[in-house]
């Protein structure tokens, strides 16, 4: 601690001039782009008077589905921020052989962190969160999930997160320690920026949101189900989103805490993971991978749900083995806890500990496989249909099966020791996040779109999305499985080994067909929302679907059923549409009730707006500013309880009207279908 | 839905058993609140364990500096563990008292539990406050490290928890038994309590175990 602080150091603590880049012409330029990017649309939005609409209707709106638009929307900008970064390092390989290519070291070293801190955190993450908070309360047939206030203060929370991470482009720096920033490298001795301090608070703050989101959605499938909806009639996707919640209730906190130590280190002068004072590197270790390994099952076990949803309904056939479905999924469950080590085989843990944590390793691959297995034998003998969402389902089948068997191969720990920290493994998990969780992403957001927004998505633009990035991924990652099976290493800024710059420069022109992939989903979405009135679902249901969403109308009423629908079957929604042609329709007129909602509240964009200022402040050790913006913070939620209406009542008859336009659309589905 | 469905593959009594146990419909927003704060304490706990276990793995790294025998005083934290147990009992009678709506006894059950919370803060304030002006502050060794996180975290917990309290009584003095304000002091209560059992936790792991030592 300095004697006497200066005045400056007071108001501004770490901050000043110097933290704007002004010698590096690249993420000044990048973030210059964005900044007018931002700046245009707001001028756009308040120019054209969109304002009111997108406060009452989106920032303060508590709707489980218009928050579930709002997280993928933001996992799509940050796909394209973290694209954009892998982008940058494959022509850094491409270019870096015995040279020192185009980005200095200092600079690569941020890149690789930034993309991998954004693609799982705040692209993979709010993906899966934002379909299953669209979809999962439309499955159970209920009206919202069980807290949508909460819901909104989690969306805005991981909001504030990407803003921090995308603030440090243009003030400060990112953290240059890999995606996991361990000790001592992340500790302040020797990362003495701020680059940790973004990286942690950001993930902090984040890291609230996901955990709120987390109890928000295991309360909403635990209690909130109607009625006849048995915990052996949900659908597949419900159980795993119970799958993956679990997880995130369970792990979630770990990295709160690891993350909380590391920043103890870095501002108290704490001693958990430094050199000095018997701090232990290797609890670190620990701690971050009890969490890590868990992460990578609530990312993917969503996947597997969506993979089942499509492929049923695809396949025009109940899925195979719902009961094995459900086991496996619990099985995962449980023992992604168990497997944590098999990241560190070769830091000294000794044989039988590594034995013992590669047979649990292989063991998790066998609900994986049932799971497989399921999937091919609900498509054997169905009338499968490849609309896009199904391309995506299949493309993930054969893409994640070598995923998880160069995953199975680096379980067995000698082989771990060749290929720890290779380009090998570089490919293998890339196989299986791309493979298993973009591509269940991407097949989620096919799948559903038509029941978010009312029209489908263009197939044909769709269809060249998926064959670009399913080759483009080929090109991409084929080439690093070669190049780590030839010794490279990963996160190498340049190198001198001839025999690897033929595949860095394949992976290159990957990179380049991958790209062009992105570039047809953007176009997909520019096409369809042109011609949205000629792809416009009336029906509710485009696809023939088997569960509660397609019961209501697209986009559903805010308060997605009329009436709570009484469930007897799995498949529910199928079971219907058969009685109902069975049966000839009945035409009297239910009896409709008032309806009470959650009233729209500012609470989530308030919060965050107080935690984005504590964390800037925090990062820059301006201490006047945290305590501020704790004050701030800790206000909004007492105004909150002090609101004495959180609902709204929507009249009876307005029920009535919205639904019987939806009752006749399905009426005449069924007797279309019936007349066929 | 005005269509029912009376096909259905899977049974409600999918092993026959003869008992067939509809799944009634949304629980009522009292269970679900109490539920998901539930999930949420079980979170809560789980960061615990992780500065219990990073105390376990550092309790031995002293680095030349003083052990836990040499410094934990029995009697604080006697007295510290009687005002917590103690304010669990008070903040039972405060609930019970919401329940009946009797505003009396619910001032007093939380007046008094927040004066035993505070009792509780400054002993463990005066104990870090002793511990740093002798020199064995947190950054002395990585076992002091250990200990104030994990205690720490505890107090700070303690900290919020005495804030919840007061901002739980104005409401109550504001807006009455409202029944968003009962379910709110429903998990209060189930807070503080829950901070009861850690400190059972940090008391026997912390104290009991390295005064030994």
């Amino acid at each position: 601690m300095p004697a006497a602080p200066t005045v400056e150091a007071m108001m501004l603590g770490k901050l000043d001039w110097s933290a704007i880049p002004f010698d590096q012409p690249i993420p000044l330029i990048a973030g210059g782009v964005v900044l007018a990017g931002i700046l245009a649309v707001l001028i756009w939005v308040v120019v054209k008077g969109h304002l009111p609409y997108l406060w009452h209707e989106w920032i303060t709106s508590v709707d489980h589905k218009r928050i579930g638009v709002m997280y993928i929307l933001l996992a799509s900008m940050m796909l394209l921020r973290g694209g954009s970064d892998a982008i940058m390092m494959r022509i850094q390989q491409a270019i870096a052989y015995q040279s020192q290519g185009y980005l200095p070291p200092e600079h690569y070293n941020q890149i690789f962190s930034a993309h991998g801190t954004i693609m799982i955190f705040f692209v993979a993450m709010p993906f899966v969160i934002g379909l299953m908070n669209l979809i999962v309360p439309l499955q159970l047939g209920v009206r919202d999930v069980a807290f949508p206030t909460l819901n909104s203060v989690g969306f805005w929370l991981t909001a504030t997160g990407a803003l921090l991470v995308n603030l440090s482009l243009v003030i400060g720096e990112f953290a240059r320690t890999g995606w996991l920033a361990f000790p001592p490298l992340s500790e302040l001795s020797y990362s003495p920026g701020v680059g940790v301090d973004y990286y942690a608070w950001s993930l902090q703050i984040s890291g609230v949101g996901t955990l709120v989101a987390g109890i928000n959605l295991v309360t909403t499938v635990l209690k909130l189900r109607t009625k006849g909806m048995n915990y052996l009639r949900m659908p597949m996707f419900c159980w795993t989103t119970l799958a993956s919640n679990l997880l995130i209730v369970a792990a979630f906190p770990i990295l709160t805490a690891t993350l909380a130590m590391l920043l103890l280190d870095r501002y108290l002068g704490f001693h958990f993971f430094t050199n000095e004072a018997g701090g232990n590197v290797m609890m670190f270790m620990n701690l971050i991978w009890a969490w890590g390994h868990p992460e990578v099952y609530i990312l993917v076990l969503p996947a597997f749900g969506i993979f089942s949803e499509v492929v049923s309904t695809f396949s025009g056939k109940a899925l195979f083995g719902y009961r094995s479905m459900v086991l496996a999924t619990m099985a995962i469950c449980v023992i992604s806890f168990m497997v944590w080590l098999h990241h560190f085989f070769t830091m000294g843990a000794g044989p039988d500990v590594n034995a013992i944590f590669g047979i649990a390793s292989m063991i998790i691959a066998v609900p994986t496989g049932v799971k497989i297995y399921n999937w091919l034998f609900t498509m054997y003998g169905g009338r499968i249909r490849f609309a896009t969402p199904m391309l995506w389902a299949v493309g993930f089948m054969v893409t994640f099966i070598i995923g998880g068997l160069t995953g199975v191969l680096v379980a067995v720990p000698p082989a771990d020791f060749m290929l720890h920290n290779s380009m090998f493994l570089v490919a293998h998990f890339h196989n299986v996040i791309i493979g298993g969780v973009l591509f269940g992403a991407f097949a989620g957001f096919e799948y559903w779109f038509p029941k978010a927004f009312g029209f489908r998505l263009d197939e044909r633009w769709g269809k060249l999305a998926f064959w670009f990035t399913f080759s483009g991924f080929y090109i991409t990652f084929v080439p690093l499985y070669v190049a780590g099976m030839l010794g490279m290493t990963r996160r190498m800024q340049h190198y001198d080994v001839a025999e690897w710059r033929p595949w860095m420069i394949v992976a290159a022109i990957g990179m380049a067909v991958l790209s062009i992939g992105v570039i047809c989903q953007i176009m997909q979405l520019v096409v369809s929302i042109r011609n949205r009135e000629a792809l416009r679902d009336r029906t509710g249901d485009p696809w023939d679907g088997r569960s509660l969403e397609w019961a209501t109308s697209s986009p559903p009423p805010v308060f997605n059923f009329a009436f709570h629908p009484d469930v007897r079957g799995e498949d529910a929604y199928w079971d219907m549409k058969i009685a109902a042609q069975q049966q000839s329709l009945e035409h009297e007129e239910p009896e409709y009730h008032d309806i009470e909602m959650p009233r729209n509240s500012p609470t989530g964009f308030v919060c965050a707006f107080f935690a984005t200022i504590m964390g800037f402040a925090l990062i820059w050790h301006i201490w006047w500013l945290v305590i501020l913006g704790s004050l701030g913070a800790f206000a909004t939620f007492v105004v909150f309880a002090w609101r004495d209406h959180d609902e709204y009542v929507i009249p009876a008859a307005e029920v009535a009207a919205i639904d019987r336009v939806n009752l006749e659309e399905r009426r005449n589905l069924v007797s279309m279908a019936g007349a066929i | 839905m005005s269509m029912t469905a009376t096909v259905g593959r899977a049974h409600a009594d999918p092993h026959h058993i003869g008992v067939v146990v509809e799944h009634p419909g949304p629980a009522p927003k009292r269970t679900v609140t109490a539920y998901g704060f539930w999930v949420f304490l079980l979170s809560d706990i789980v960061m615990f364990s992780c500065f219990f276990a990073a105390y376990a793995v550092l309790v031995s790294q002293t680095a030349d500096g003083p052990k836990g025998s040499e410094i934990f005083e029995q009697r604080n934290v006697a007295i510290e563990t009687v005002c917590l147990l103690l304010s669990s009992f008070t903040c039972g009678m405060a609930s019970i008292a919401a329940d009946v709506r009797n505003r009396f006894w619910f001032y007093l059950g939380m007046t008094v539990t927040c004066v035993l919370g505070l009792i509780f803060l400054a002993i463990e304030f005066r104990e870090f406050a002793d511990l740093v002006s002798r020199g064995y502050g947190p950054s002395r060794s990585a076992f002091l490290s250990a200990f104030f996180s994990l205690v720490g975290c505890h107090g700070l917990h303690v900290s919020a928890g005495v804030l919840w309290l007061l901002t739980m009584m104005a409401q109550v003095f504001a807006k009455g038994f409202r029944a968003d304000v009962l379910r709110r002091m429903m998990c209060f209560a189930l807070f503080w309590h829950a901070l009861d059992i850690i400190w059972v936790g940090v008391f026997s792991v912390v104290y009991l175990l390295g005064s030994g030592v």
